[in-house]
């Protein structure tokens, strides 16, 4: 028991964390608290021998992911609402909703009969190159392609131009209405 | 540490997620409730992974943080169009399609 308290003191965190998340107010003060169980989470990948995906899980997440999302929520922020009220009226619901699958999943989880395995074996990392390069390769090529395609999509997304010519009509028709 | 007890934190993040997607309607804030539920994902791929004694899992926990990064770019980029629109990111609000 005692060696598994480090564990549950980090799985305690990081549910604290990820409801800091979901309850802030200030979406600025979610995404940090985003950073905190994403780091939290690579924590966990070590403790579970993978210190590759935690290294991984470091520099994507906190290092792109986070500034990423601090810049979109800064880019899409006007002072004078500040205030406003990031929730829909739907809260009750979602809590219940969300809380019945949980009881589902975890009763479905204590039933079954799942072996206790004690200490990870950390797998090497140069396991994992080579399964991404032999039996993964296909997948590996397209996860390429599609970093490309996504990076292109946000490019012509984000550019000025298009969005001066097309949304207008748009604004118009919004004032007659 | 257990597979039930991971199982069951994940299961937790997981649920913690979806409550936040269904909760807000900012758009923003509905991308980082995503990202709790990818990233309770890809615990469990880790767990199984760790669990099975292959590399099966890792690699496909490298290819969910991947995607997840894909899917962060496009998302922020829709989000800036739509309020680069509405002047306001609330997705309730966009709503163009029904009238």
């Amino acid at each position: 028991m005692t060696e598994a308290l480090p564990f549950f003191v980090l799985a305690a965190l990081i549910l604290l964390g990820a409801v800091r998340v979901v309850a802030s107010r200030d979406l600025v003060r979610a995404v940090l608290w985003l950073g905190v169980v994403l780091v939290l989470t690579a924590v966990m990948f070590l403790m579970l021998g993978a210190p590759f995906l935690a290294g991984m899980q470091l520099l994507l997440y906190t290092g792109g992911v986070i500034t990423l999302m601090l810049f979109g929520v800064m880019l899409t922020r006007r002072h004078h609402e500040m205030g406003v009220e990031i929730d829909n009226s739907r809260r009750l619901p979602a809590a219940l909703g969300s809380a019945a699958l949980f009881v589902a999943m975890a009763s479905a989880i204590v039933r079954t009969e799942l072996p206790v395995w004690s200490s990870p074996i950390p797998v090497p990392t140069v396991e994992i190159g080579r399964a991404i390069l032999t039996d993964y390769l296909v997948a590996f090529e397209v996860l390429s392609i599609l970093l490309l395609a996504a990076m292109i999509g946000a490019i012509v997304l984000g550019r000025q131009r298009d969005f001066d010519e097309a949304p207008e009509p748009l604004l118009e028709k919004e004032g007659r209405r | 540490m257990t597979v039930q007890a991971l199982l069951l934190l994940t299961s937790g993040l997981f649920c913690i997620g979806i409550y936040g997607l269904l909760s807000h309607r900012n758009a923003i804030a509905m991308l980082l409730s995503t990202e709790l539920m990818i990233n309770a994902v890809t615990i469990n791929l880790v767990t199984f992974s760790q669990f099975s004694g292959g590399v099966t899992g890792q690699v496909f926990a490298i290819f969910t943080i991947a995607l997840t990064v894909a899917e962060v770019v496009v998302g922020l980029a829709i989000v800036i169009l739509l309020f680069r629109w509405r002047r306001e990111i609330a997705v309730d609000s966009a709503n163009d399609l029904r009238h």
